[in-house]
């Protein structure tokens, strides 16, 4: 092999290293942080606490209110996501023709693509004064509005992995049920979706994934009130919030407020990682079963 | 007994047509929704844009402000990314495609990027607050907002670019071959330039991604009330989203119509930059099949 071959391809490879860099980095930064944040602050403190006032001139480090919260805000657009994402991929999979599909698919993607400080801002100036409407008690801030608008937000993820995952399980299994006299709707729920399972439940986890780490859409329409409480019709602040809240204002490096947000950004990496290597398995195990 | 299954045959047509009219209402839902939002955004913000909200810095009234700071810092940011996250992701993709096979490093570094394409931008904000303003002391700069966006596109411009890549016919590589050429001067020579307008496609849509992103830039400390446009990449900066973020913010009214207004123009972009990426992808589609 000439001299400068070699040299092109460590080069090459030297650049695909860097993504394993990122990832390095990432953990890096966050354990070093989070390491001087844990010498302030005793671990169980900050796991279990049910107080967050990191602010306050008595601070307590408590992270439950802000998983809590975000929690709340993600399971409230899972309760929009999943199904209506479930239900328009066995649509666009089982029952619509290409015509429809070319009209849908490329306004899903739309959707996805619009930045998420719009979906914010539709949240707080459209969604909730609606909602108010119907539920005269909710806070202008609160975990429904902003909780909806980011279920309709992931909608497209799910309904395009789910679609996915559908359109790979193999005809002669659609074929035999109809043959036993199924109808559509008995061959899309008990044969496709079954065979489609791990590749759904891929979809899924990564669309958890996708709204715990969502920032924008909170920030701007759920608040900045960290709250120990399952009432969605309140403010509450996620663990993204925070985050953001921290960064606007001006927070010296090397305090204990500056490793905070470090701190709460380890909690946030550690649990969408998991999500996305659960996801990850699931759909390479999907992948083998119909190879 | 021919009666019940007559019944029977007649109940689940009917449950099959009230579950099609139930998806279809979803999808139908969601339509509207999109509907909903871009009437929202264009009654509040319609109004509010003019040539020289486009051309005017903003204010603490809103009447005048405008968003000439953002616009040009995020053209600029954009640019920054590209320069910077384009070559190592086209490298990156042709090892992994051409060079790397099924070895374990390859497989490797494939899980860590698809891995990476799922973390909350958010945490790239926090890489960049660490490594770039921080140890690398770049200061909240239009360098160090652009390389935080760089490796939070990096796994975007990857994938796709394999994906451009795999699309180029293998005979392509065996005729090079045949006549003596090298690994590298198939792909420079051969590869590249047949999936070169895939692989652009491919940027436009990773940079159409990095121009809305709003919080990893805001965590790493990108201001939020900017006079000036930014003149090099030493400048603070800040970016149209956060612009937006900032107006939508306060309690106003008046800020939230100029915020819409700001959101007219951000879609516009993006919606400019996609149509450019399909424009791409059908010129390159119809030269593939004749």
């Amino acid at each position: 092999m000439r001299k400068s071959e070699f040299l092109i391809e460590w080069g090459l490879f030297g650049c695909a290293l860097l993504s394993i860099g990122t990832t390095v980095g990432i953990i890096a930064v966050l354990t070093i942080e989070t390491a001087g944040f844990l010498r302030d602050v005793p671990i169980t403190d900050f796991l279990f606490g049910t107080e967050w006032t990191p602010l306050f001139a008595t601070p307590r480090f408590g992270v439950l209110p802000l998983v809590v919260g975000t929690l709340l805000v993600s399971g409230i657009a899972m309760l929009v996501a999943l199904p209506m994402g479930l239900l328009s991929a066995v649509y666009l999979s089982e029952y619509a023709d290409e015509r429809l599909r070319r009209i849908v698919k490329p306004v899903l993607e739309i959707l996805a693509g619009i930045p998420t400080v719009v979906y914010g801002y539709f949240a707080l100036l459209f969604v909730t004064p609606l909602l108010q409407r119907v539920i005269p008690n909710l806070a202008s801030l609160n975990a429904l509005g902003p909780g909806i608008v980011m279920g309709i937000m992931i909608l497209p993820l799910v309904s395009s992995l789910s679609e996915d995952a559908m359109r790979g399980v193999p005809r002669g299994l659609r074929e035999g049920s109809y043959a036993l006299g199924a109808t559509r709707m008995q061959t899309s729920l008990r044969v496709v979706v079954p065979a489609a399972f791990s590749g759904i439940t891929a979809a899924f986890i990564l669309a958890v994934s996708r709204a715990i780490g969502e920032t924008m859409i909170v920030a701007i329409a759920a608040g900045q009130q960290p709250r120990l409480t399952p009432d969605p019709t309140k403010s509450v602040e996620t663990m993204t919030t925070f985050i953001v809240q921290i960064s606007l204002g001006d927070t010296p490096q090397g305090t204990l407020e500056y490793r905070t947000i470090f701190a709460v950004g380890m909690l946030l990496f550690i649990g969408t990682f998991g999500l996305n290597l659960v996801s990850a398995w699931l759909r390479e195990r999907f992948r083998e079963e119909y190879a | 007994m021919s009666v019940d299954l007559r019944r029977e045959s007649v109940r689940r047509r009917v449950a099959d047509a009230a579950f099609q009219a139930l998806a279809l209402l979803v999808l139908i839902v969601a339509l509207a929704c999109l509907g909903a939002l871009v009437w929202d955004v264009v009654s509040d913000g319609g109004g509010t844009l003019s040539w020289d909200f486009i051309t005017s810095f903003p204010s603490r009234r809103a009447s005048q402000a405008g968003i000439w700071h953002a616009l040009t810092g995020s053209v600029f940011v954009i640019a920054v990314t590209a320069v910077l996250a384009v070559p190592i992701g086209v490298a990156a993709a042709i090892y992994l495609e051409e060079y790397g096979g099924r070895s374990l490093a390859a497989r490797i570094i494939e899980l860590n990027i698809t891995n990476l394409a799922a973390v909350p931008s958010i945490i790239y904000g926090l890489l960049g607050l660490g490594l770039f303003v921080r140890m690398m002391g770049m200061g909240r700069s239009i360098l160090a907002g652009a390389s935080t966006l760089a490796l939070l596109v990096l796994p975007v411009i990857i994938l796709s670019t394999r994906e451009a890549l795999r699309a180029v016919p293998s005979s392509l590589r065996e005729g090079s071959y045949a006549l003596g050429a090298t690994k590298w001067q198939t792909v420079w020579h051969q590869v590249l330039p047949v999936a070169a307008p895939g692989i652009l496609t491919g940027f436009i849509l990773a940079l159409s991604r990095a121009i809305g992103e709003t919080a990893p830039l805001i965590t790493i400390g990108a201001v939020t009330f900017v006079t000036f446009a930014p003149d090099s990449i030493w400048s603070p900066f800040t970016v149209l989203p956060i612009q937006i973020f900032n107006w939508v913010s306060r309690p106003q009214a008046e800020f939230h119509a100029v915020a819409a207004a700001g959101i007219i123009v951000l879609v516009a972009l993006l919606l400019s930059m996609n149509a450019g990426a399909i424009w791409l992808r059908d010129r390159y589609q119809k030269r593939g099949m004749s």
